[in-house]
């Protein structure tokens, strides 16, 4: 089952607060979205380390019932 | 994630300079994603080596757990998990990438 852009959203905000979070519907399809994360967390950590935060944030569903998510991230 | 599976995929990532792990071959990809990834390397002239998952439920399964990454495509360089492909066209777009492949001694592609 695809997601709603909502429910991504509230799953990033639940996990990091302060995320500021643009989600893009690519495809009109409610399954292939973008999102754009941008966090004070995020200072001083790598792309793969605020990618983690994220897909952490998502838990476990990056992969899974979100297969097409392109995402980016910065630090605030 | 098996012991054995931890070892292999540590194996292969120390043996290629560049992997790409990817659905499909870098000539038939099978997911957009991964397509993407090939795409990116190939502009950038460096020779890789991929592994197929899909040829290999073992590496599959573990490769996410070793790398701490739900999905596919997954780059190493020099054993250095650096990212999937949202992070490699973002590296590529700033010149990160190919200034990280130059530092790390990639083969160009014959």
């Amino acid at each position: 089952m695809p997601m709603a852009a909502d429910d991504i959203r509230a799953l990033i905000v639940a996990g990091i607060p302060d995320a500021r979070v643009e989600i893009t519907d690519l495809a009109g399809d409610g399954d292939h979205y973008s999102a754009r994360v941008v966090s004070k967390s995020f200072s001083g950590l790598s792309r793969v380390k605020q990618h983690q935060a994220v897909y952490a944030a998502l838990g476990g569903r990056m992969g899974g019932v979100l297969h097409a998510l392109q995402l980016t991230t910065a630090a605030e | 994630m098996t012991d054995a599976a931890q070892a292999r995929i540590a194996e292969l990532v120390q043996r290629s300079d560049v992997l790409l792990f990817m659905k499909g071959s870098p000539l038939f990809p099978q997911c957009g994603f991964s397509s993407r990834a090939v795409a990116i390397l190939q502009h950038l002239g460096v020779e890789f080596d991929s592994v197929d998952v899909l040829q290999d439920q073992e590496v599959r399964q573990g490769i996410k757990a070793f790398s701490d990454w739900p999905t596919i495509p997954q780059l190493y360089v020099k054993g250095e998990f650096v990212g999937g492909s949202d992070i490699m066209m973002e590296m590529y777009e700033s010149g990160e990438l190919s200034q990280l492949l130059a530092e790390q001694g990639a083969t160009p592609a014959a």
